[in-house]
């Protein structure tokens, strides 16, 4: 315990500014476009079957992506949130963790979630808020969930996740757990007031966790110089007293690594990491997005050359681990897969009108049975306004 | 049994449930050496040690979403808002992060380990910021439960059961009491029931209703409208959300009047909610309107704190307005 403020800096005796000019961030890159890796660049821990298992997310992430927007703009569905050309981040963050590590999302980190192993059905089911869904129909579509695959449900309030996540990880450490809690946000979110909560209190408490900055230059259509004036987030890591790695976000490599190398030191230390992914959305915020209205067609094309998924698989023919007859199958399979999925899912009922009023306590009070019983004979005394549930309890 | 007084009743069930817990935290700002500014965590970082029971950042959103983490983890947090004036910065982490932590998920997660302690309520001079029972704000949001003990013993056995429960719980202590309420508690473990009122004094003419520091007043108008000959049944609510309306319309019924006083604004209180069930549910057994004794719709004032509470001369009034109706 103690007040005094560490400092060693120059004592002087004439006013003198600092800015974030003063601290030069270094990022991380160590795969380039064509498949090379740079000169003296240290690879993650990673062999041949992680990364297979590591592109074939990726390339599910982006079929599931393109087929889920189309789904929504036939009308199939309400709504959906693609991660086009930012793949690498989520998908490459779950590869460098271990499965018993918490995954604490915000919204556009579905490939974590792929990587860890939630089936196509899961998805759908969640998307089309069918009786099957985890979450039993009650969140937007993209607001997945799973206890067993340790990925926390999302929630659509931004940077909730983060004071959470350091919560969540010094639970971890006091039960001397083998475990660390990974939280994704995007620079957008790192303005909101729970940032700052989570961050501070993270390296005062000194909690394992990963914070993974998305930083993909855009909060729906406001751009990151309308954001904030500092030096990205990277920044603000050093003022809390976090160890901090800006990295490319679109380098599958560089993410895997930095994933590896902040969860040794969470643990090893006891001790939070702030990572900071630079990337680009290439897609819209969401499928009620237009990015036209406020961005260039220029700009886009100079992040769609930076292609990660594109960037992998030209590693992984440089490794021999994969040939182009693969790619094609493996897309063409994985189209075929979700289309069917799409027309099962749609097709399953809604969820129980019980449902209504479960889990909003761990048993439902006198008073919200009370509001069961008289929606229940509302419903069966209008039926055909109310066709999901009438006839059905 | 030990003559306590409400700081150490609480004192008391904090170092139960601590103890009997591992994994059971206590933190907040200035409650962990130091023992909180009313030192109701007093002791408990020298017998479970600072990893268990420490001082945060003074940040309230950052620590009930601390608090919200460690609960979905498996923990068992009671995290400690300094004074509930300032629980405000944590609305949106309470309200819409633990009310529906579980039902978003759909059972997958919940935060039903999460208690959240904090002293409510007037009477010390507080002014505007030391001084506001925010009770109301809580009890419009499905998901959460809000308990309010009266006096130590209560205090104690709500608290345990607020700590054990299995949903997230907002447990709002009447500061003005902590220390100037002394009785008789248990040293033993004990839980009192949430949900459930508690009939404290029976009578035949009225329901009077209340909660936390309310009761007290309440008791003493009770005692003015008996020299009067009038009977007062006097009600302890004690858990806001979900409440009791059983024993309430059943001693309405009784009695055909209530009268509910609340230390907070009178529009949109928690009295509101009240009148408007109650009336539904008795409709045919109302001798009389329903009185709200209530504070003023101003902000807590300070040198005129008196003239703005609802203290027991204006909850006689309000008797006699309803017997003579």
């Amino acid at each position: 315990m103690s007040s005094e403020l560490y400092n060693d800096g120059p004592v002087v005796h004439k006013p003198t500014f600092i800015d974030g000019t003063s601290v030069e961030i270094p990022e991380l890159k160590i795969l380039k476009q064509d498949g090379s890796t740079y000169e003296g660049a240290e690879l993650p821990d990673m062999d041949e079957s992680l990364a297979i298992k590591t592109y074939k997310t990726l390339a599910f992430h982006r079929v599931l992506d393109e087929r889920m927007v189309a789904s929504q703009r036939q009308g199939r569905l309400s709504f959906y949130m693609a991660a086009l050309g930012e793949e690498a981040a989520s998908v490459g963050g779950a590869a460098g963790l271990k499965p018993q590590d918490m995954i604490m999302s915000q919204y556009r980190e579905q490939g974590a979630l792929m990587f860890r192993g939630f089936s196509l059905e899961n998805f759908m089911n969640q998307m089309f808020s069918n009786e099957k869904d985890l979450g039993k129909g009650r969140q937007m579509p993209i607001h997945y969930g799973s206890s067993e695959l340790n990925y926390m449900t999302i929630s659509s309030p931004l940077g909730t996740q983060i004071p959470q996540a350091t919560g969540y990880a010094y639970g971890q450490k006091l039960q001397g757990l083998d475990e660390v809690t990974l939280c994704y946000f995007g620079e957008g979110a790192a303005s909101e007031g729970d940032f700052h909560a989570g961050l501070n209190m993270a390296a005062v408490h000194e909690a394992p966790v990963i914070f993974f900055c998305r930083n993909n230059g855009y909060a729906i259509s406001t751009p990151s110089d309308e954001q904030f004036k500092g030096n990205g987030i990277a920044s603000r890591g050093v003022g809390y007293g976090i160890k901090t790695l800006r990295i490319d976000g679109n380098d599958i490599l560089a993410v895997i690594k930095a994933t590896q190398i902040a969860r040794k030191y969470a643990l090893a230390e006891n001790a939070p990491v702030l990572i900071e992914a630079m990337s680009y959305r290439l897609g819209a915020h969401s499928t009620s997005d237009d990015p036209s209205g406020y961005r260039t067609r220029e700009e886009e094309a100079k992040w769609q050359a930076n292609d990660p998924i594109l960037r992998m698989k030209n590693w992984l023919l440089a490794q021999n681990w994969w040939d182009e007859d693969q790619e094609v199958a493996l897309f063409e399979k994985l189209r075929e897969k979700v289309l069917a999925a799409v027309k099962v899912s749609e097709k399953i009922s809604k969820p129980h009108i019980d449902t209504l009023i479960s889990d909003v306590y761990d048993e439902p009070s006198i008073q919200l049975k009370a509001q069961l019983e008289q929606v229940k004979a509302h419903v069966n005394k209008y039926p055909e306004a109310y066709p999901f549930t009438a006839g059905k309890f | 049994m030990a003559k306590m007084n409400m700081l150490q009743a609480i004192n008391n069930a904090l170092d139960i449930a601590m103890g009997e817990d591992d994994n059971t935290l206590c933190f907040g700002e200035d409650v962990g050496h130091f023992g909180g500014v009313f030192r109701a965590t007093s002791g408990l970082q020298d017998k479970y040690g600072k990893s268990r029971c420490f001082n945060t950042p003074l940040v309230e959103q950052g620590i009930i979403g601390f608090a919200n983490g460690l609960a979905a983890q498996g923990s068992r947090p009671i995290a400690e808002i300094q004074f509930a004036d300032y629980i405000f910065p944590a609305f949106d982490q309470i309200v819409n992060e633990a009310a529906k932590f579980r039902y978003r998920s759909g059972n997958e997660f919940d935060v039903g380990k999460l208690t959240i302690r904090s002293p409510y309520g007037g009477g010390i001079a507080g002014g505007l910021y030391h001084s506001q029972s925010p009770e109301a704000y809580f009890a419009h949001t499905p998901g959460l439960k809000v308990v309010i003990p009266r006096n130590p013993y209560q205090a104690k056995g709500l608290l345990l059961a607020s700590i054990r429960d299995d949903n997230p719980v907002i447990f709002f202590e009447p500061k003005r009491l902590y220390r100037s309420s002394v009785g008789e508690v248990p040293e033993e473990d004990y839980q009192l029931p949430i949900g459930k009122a508690e009939v404290v004094q029976t009578g035949s003419d009225i329901t009077l209703l209340a909660w936390g520091a309310q009761m007290e007043v309440l008791q003493k108008a009770a005692d003015l409208a008996a020299n009067d000959g009038v009977s007062c049944e006097v009600i302890d609510l004690r858990s806001i959300l979900p409440w009791d309306i059983e024993t309430i319309a059943n001693s309405v019924v009784k009695t055909g009047r209530l009268l509910v006083s609340q230390e907070a604004p009178l529009t949109a209180g928690f009295a509101s909610e009240i009148a408007a069930t109650i009336q539904e549910e008795c409709f045919l057994h109302l001798e009389s309107p329903i009185e709200r004794v209530c504070g003023l719709d101003t902000p807590y004032p300070l040198a005129l704190e008196k003239e703005y509470v609802s203290d027991h001369l204006k909850i006689y009034e309000a008797i006699k307005r309803s017997i003579n109706y």
